[in-house]
C-alpha cells in the first residue's frame, strides 16, 4: 500500500456562463485519500468551498460507474484523465501524486459549448442521433427474437461499437473536434447487424450530414478519439463509416 | 378515499387478453390532438414515450440529464427476464409469475404479475428487432444465463451492459420520435410540480435547470417515470441525480404511495471506503453465477483478514464457511437477493467480516476459474471485473472481490391501479416509479422487465381508458389559475430555500439524513428503532430549514439548489418510510422486522393481519399520513413460508 493521503493543488477552469471569457482558479486541497475517486476529491474541494461562501466549480456527472457518459473532464491535458479506457467517475487519487498540480478543463470543441464550468452542452450528438439513429421498427410488430439469428462474432462486434456512452471524449481529444468515432460506432452497430439492412444507406448519409450541419470537424486519422475512448471504441469504425458512407453516396438508392 | 385497483374480471391468465381487447380506444384523429407528458426517460419513460408518440399521441418527454440516453436504468448491469423458454427448461408465463409473487414474498399484486410475464416475451422480441445486441450462442441464437430466486435460465443479457443497450435501444426509439415531431424533449429540465385543474392533472410545472427559469407545460395525462428514490439513504447504486421529487409532488397533491417501506438491499455491492463516498457501486448479481460466496469460519481468521495479516489464500479450505452454500443448498449463491443480503450482515455482526471496517464478504472465482478456465470468466464477466480492479485497485482475477449490501432498488412507489393511474385522474405512474409488480423483494433482471413492460406494452394500452373521455378537452391553456398558482408556489419555495443562507452544504444534511435510515430503516428494523428515527429525521428536517446554505442565484445554472430541492423531499419521504416500516409488524422481503422471525432467523410473515398493500395519503408535514389498504388476494398462488434450502 501506498500513501493513503495526498495534498493537491488544482488549476480549475472557470466560466460563469457561456458568454463569459472564463479563466483558471487555483485551489489548494490537503489530506485527500487516495482511495476517493477524482469526482469526490471535486466533491470535497466544493464542500470546502460552499462553506467558505464561494461558488461551487459545476460539473456534470450522474452514474458515477462508468456509463451514463455523464462526466466529462477534460484533466491534464487528456479526456477523463491519465488512465486509458477509464471514465473520470472511475478515476481514483491513487493514480495521482502528492504534491502534485492537477489542471482541470471542460471539454473544449465548438459544437459543445460550456454552461459553466466544466459543463458543457452536449445535445448535439442527440441531434446526430435524432438524425438517423435507429432501427425503424415500431412497438409491437417485431418477429421472435430467435427468428433472426446472428452469427455470434457479429453480435459481438455490433456489440463492442454500441458500448459507446456519448460522453464527447472523442470530440474533445480531436484538434478538429470530429465527431466521427461517435458516428462511427453507431453506424457500424446496425450496418453489422440484419436489422439495420433496410436502412442502412440513409443513416449514414443522414447521420453524416447532420454531424457536418452541427460544426464537427473532419477525420484527419489522428487516433486521439480511440487513445482517450473510455469504452476503447475502435478506429476501425471510422474506416467502416467511411466505405458506408462511400457506398451509399455513390449508389444512395440500392 | 376507497382505493380501486379496477383489476379486470376473469380468470387470471386471461384478464389481461380480454381487458386488452375491451378497453376503450381513442382514434387515430383524436390521438393527435392529445398531449401527453412523460417525466423521466428511463427504461419505463423513454419506452413509453416512445410508444405513445408511435401511437400518434403529441408526446412532451422531461429528463433532469443533458441527454435522455444518460438516465440511471443505463447502469442495469445484469439481465431482462422474459418467459420464452427458449432453454427447454421448463419456463412459462405461470413459472416467471409465480417466482416473482414468491419472491416478491406474497406482497404483489397477482394480475399485475401475470400480465408482466405475459409482455416479458415480447420486450425481447421489440429490443432484438430494435438491434439491441444480445448476448448469443455459436448458432447465432440468444443466449440465457440464471438469476437469483429462480430454477431455470430466463435472463437475456448484453455482456454486464444489459440496462445500458436496452436504454439506447428505447433512447433510439425516441430519437427517431423526435426527428418525427411526435415527441418534443427537454433535457436539463427537473419536474417541479404537478398541475391540478378540476382534481385532474392537466400539466406540470418544469424548472429549466440552466437557466432556472420556470416553465409551464399543459398535457391531457401526466407519468411520471423518474425511478426509485434509494437515495434517500444518501449512499446507494443509484445515480447522483436519482430522486424521489416528482413522485414526492404527485404525493403531495393526492397520490398515496404504497409500500414505501419496501427497499431492495443487493448483496453484491462495492462496501464503503471512506466518509467521502459519494455512491455505492454494484456488481452484478450474475455474478453470484459462477462467485462462491465466503467469510472465514473463525473470528480470529476475520480479524487477521480485517488488520491485513492474512489474505484470503492463507485461510485453508476447510476453514471457508460458505454460509450460503450451507444454509441454502437447494438455491446456494443463487438466493434472491434479501435473503443474501440478510445473510452477508449476520456474517459481519458476527464479527466474521472481511475488509477493514469488518463489512465485507468474499466473492470468490478461485474454482470458476480452475473449473472454467481465466478466458471463460473474463468474457462472462470482463467488464465488471474491470471496474472492481479500477475501483479498488485489486486484481479479481487473483484475489477475491469484497462486497458488501447495498441499497439499490425501491419496490415501494406511486399506488397504481390495473391501468397504471395513481389515485389522482390523469397521473400515471410506470416503472420503479410505482409501487409495481415486485412486492416486498424484487428478483434479479426484472426492473429492466417491468420498466418495458410498464412503457411498450402495458401504458400504451390502459391510458387509452382515461384519455376516451379527453377527445373533447382540446388544448389546456397554461394561462389557467392553478398554473399561475403552481408557478408561485414552486417559485416561493425556491425562494425559501434560498433566503436561508445558513452554514452546513446540501450534501451534508445529505448524509445525515441517509445515516439515520440506513442504521434504524435498513436491513434490520424494530420498533423502538424506528420510533427514534422518526423524530430525528423531523429534527434532521427542522434543522435543515433553518441552517441549509445554498450558493448562487434562482435564475441561474445551480445545481446546488436543485439538489437541495431534491434533499427537502428526501427529507419528508424518509419521515414516511419510517412510518410504514413501524406500521409493518411483519417480515417481508427486504422488510424485515426483528420482532418477526422464524426460529431459523428468516423473515417471518403473517399473511393473516398484513396482506395488504400499504397506501399512504399526504396529510401535511404536522399529521400523521392516513393508511389505506388495498387487500391482496390470492387465486393461483398459495401463501407458503418462502424457502430456498
Amino acid at each position: 500500500m501506498g500513501i493513503d493521503n495526498i495534498s493537491l493543488t488544482l488549476k480549475v477552469w472557470r466560466q460563469k456562463n457561456e458568454a463569459d471569457k472564463g479563466h483558471f482558479e487555483t485551489y489548494k486541497l490537503k489530506e485527500v485519500s487516495t482511495h476517493a475517486s477524482f469526482l469526490e476529491m471535486i466533491d470535497i474541494l466544493n464542500e470546502d468551498l460552499i462553506v467558505e461562501g464561494k461558488d461551487p466549480i459545476a460539473f456534470d456527472h450522474d452514474c458515477r460507474e462508468g456509463i451514463c457518459g455523464m462526466c466529462s473532464m477534460y484533466i491534464n491535458g487528456r479526456a477523463h484523465g491519465p488512465q486509458s479506457a477509464t471514465t473520470t467517475c472511475q478515476l481514483h487519487m491513487r493514480h495521482f501524486n502528492d504534491g502534485e498540480t492537477i489542471t482541470i478543463e471542460p471539454w473544449r470543441a465548438k459544437p459543445f459549448p460550456v454552461i459553466k464550468d466544466l459543463t458543457v452542452n452536449r445535445s448535439a450528438f442527440d441531434h446526430i442521433m435524432a438524425a438517423g439513429g435507429y432501427v425503424s421498427v415500431n412497438t409491437g410488430n417485431a418477429p421472435d427474437g430467435n427468428a433472426i439469428p446472428i452469427p455470434k462474432e457479429n453480435a459481438e462486434e455490433a456489440f463492442n461499437a454500441a458500448a459507446c456512452i456519448g460522453c464527447g471524449a472523442c470530440v474533445a481529444a480531436c484538434k478538429n473536434a470530429s465527431a466521427m468515432l461517435f458516428v462511427s460506432a453507431k453506424v457500424s452497430q446496425y450496418a453489422l447487424l440484419p436489422q439495420g439492412q433496410p436502412e442502412r444507406k440513409q443513416r449514414v448519409l443522414k447521420m453524416v450530414a447532420k454531424m457536418d450541419e452541427l460544426g464537427f470537424g473532419n477525420c484527419t486519422n489522428t487516433g486521439s478519439c480511440e487513445a482517450e475512448c473510455p469504452k476503447s471504441i475502435s478506429i476501425s469504425n471510422i474506416a467502416r463509416l467511411n466505405r458506408e458512407y462511400l457506398s451509399a453516396s455513390v449508389a444512395p438508392g440500392s | 378515499m376507497k382505493l380501486d385497483a379496477k383489476i379486470p374480471v376473469g380468470a387470471l391468465p386471461e384478464k389481461w387478453t380480454k381487458y386488452r381487447s375491451t378497453v376503450r380506444l381513442v382514434s387515430p384523429g383524436n390521438k393527435r390532438k392529445i398531449e401527453i407528458i412523460v417525466v423521466g426517460t428511463g427504461l419505463a419513460g423513454a419506452s413509453a414515450a416512445a410508444a405513445l408518440a408511435e401511437l400518434g399521441y403529441k408526446v412532451k418527454a422531461f429528463c433532469f440529464q443533458d441527454s435522455p440516453r444518460r438516465a440511471h436504468s443505463i447502469a442495469a448491469q445484469g439481465g431482462i427476464n422474459a418467459a420464452k423458454n427458449y432453454q427447454n427448461d421448463g419456463d412459462s408465463v405461470f413459472r416467471l409469475f409465480y417466482d416473482t409473487i414468491k419472491g416478491g414474498d406474497y406482497r404483489a399484486r397477482e394480475a399485475n404479475v401475470h400480465r408482466l410475464a405475459e409482455v416479458s416475451g415480447s420486450i425481447i422480441d421489440q429490443c432484438v428487432a430494435q438491434g439491441v445486441p444480445f448476448a448469443r450462442e455459436y448458432g447465432g441464437l440468444l443466449d440465457n444465463r440464471s438469476f437469483g430466486g429462480t430454477q431455470v435460465s430466463r435472463t437475456f443479457y448484453a455482456r454486464g451492459q444489459t440496462g445500458q443497450q436496452l436504454l439506447l435501444g428505447a433512447y433510439s426509439a425516441l430519437s427517431r420520435q423526435i426527428e418525427k415531431g411526435q415527441v418534443e424533449m427537454f433535457s436539463r429540465h427537473e419536474m417541479a410540480e404537478v398541475v391540478m385543474v378540476d382534481g385532474k392533472a392537466r400539466g406540470i410545472i418544469a424548472r429549466d435547470l440552466v437557466s432556472g427559469k420556470l416553465e409551464r407545460h399543459s398535457g391531457h395525462a401526466v407519468v411520471i417515470a423518474s425511478g426509485g428514490y434509494g437515495n434517500v439513504f444518501y449512499l446507494s447504486t443509484n445515480a447522483m441525480g436519482s430522486n424521489v421529487t416528482a413522485a414526492w409532488k404527485a404525493h403531495r397533491q393526492g397520490a398515496v404511495f404504497g409500500n414505501p417501506c419496501f427497499t431492495q438491499i443487493h448483496p453484491t455491492c462495492l462496501p464503503q471506503s471512506g466518509e467521502y463516498q459519494s455512491k455505492l457501486t454494484l456488481m452484478s448479481e450474475s455474478l453470484r453465477n459462477d462467485g462462491r460466496v465466503w467469510v472465514p469460519k473463525s473470528k480470529e481468521d476475520a480479524q487477521a483478514i480485517q488488520q491485513d495479516r492474512k489474505k484470503a489464500a492463507d485461510i485453508a479450505e476447510g476453514n471457508r464457511d460458505y454460509y450460503l452454500e450451507r444454509k441454502y443448498p437447494a438455491f446456494g449463491n443463487l438466493v434472491p437477493r434479501d435473503v443474501a443480503s440478510r445473510a452477508a450482515k449476520e456474517a459481519c455482526d458476527e464479527g466474521r467480516g472481511v475488509s477493514p471496517t469488518g463489512l465485507a464478504v468474499f466473492l470468490d472465482f478461485r474454482d470458476a476459474i480452475n473449473r472454467l478456465g481465466k478466458d471463460v470468466i473474463s468474457a462472462r464477466y470482463g467488464n465488471l471485473f474491470e471496474m472492481y480492479d479500477k475501483i479498488t485497485g485489486e486484481n479479481p482475477y487473483e484475489t477475491p472481490m469484497k462486497i458488501y449490501p447495498a441499497v439499490h432498488y425501491t419496490m415501494g412507489g406511486l399506488w397504481v391501479d390495473y391501468n397504471l393511474m395513481t389515485t389522482v385522474p390523469g397521473l400515471y405512474a410506470i416503472g420503479e416509479a410505482n409501487f409495481s409488480d415486485h412486492g416486498a423483494n424484487r428478483l434479479g433482471a426484472s426492473a429492466l422487465m417491468q420498466g418495458l413492460a410498464d412503457g411498450y406494452f402495458v401504458l400504451p394500452y390502459t391510458i387509452g381508458d382515461y384519455l376516451s373521455d379527453e377527445i373533447s378537452t382540446g388544448k389546456i391553456s397554461t394561462d389557467a389559475e392553478a398554473f399561475t398558482t403552481a408557478e408561485k408556489a414552486v417559485d416561493e419555495r425556491q425562494k425559501k430555500l434560498m433566503s436561508i443562507n445558513g452554514k452546513q452544504t446540501v450534501e451534508s444534511f445529505h448524509r445525515r439524513l441517509g445515516k439515520i435510515m440506513w442504521e434504524y430503516c435498513g436491513m434490520a428494523r424494530d420498533e423502538k428503532g424506528l420510533t427514534k428515527a422518526r423524530q430525528l429525521i423531523r429534527d434532521l428536517r427542522d434543522e435543515f430549514w433553518s441552517d441549509v446554505r445554498i450558493p448562487g442565484n434562482i435564475n441561474e445554472f445551480n445545481p446546488e439548489l436543485d439538489k437541495a430541492g431534491r434533499v427537502a423531499d428526501f427529507l419528508e419521504l424518509g419521515e414516511l418510510m419510517i412510518f410504514d416500516a413501524l406500521v409493518r409488524s411483519e417480515s417481508c422481503g427486504g422488510h424485515f422486522r426483528l420482532e418477526s422471525q422464524t426460529p431459523e432467523g428468516e423473515a417471518k410473515r403473517d399473511d393473516e393481519n398484513y396482506a395488504f398493500v400499504s397506501a399512504w395519503e399526504f396529510n401535511g408535514l404536522e399529521g400523521d399520513p392516513i393508511l389505506h389498504k388495498e387487500n391482496l388476494e390470492f387465486e393461483a398462488v398459495k401463501l407458503t413460508q418462502r424457502s430456498y434450502k
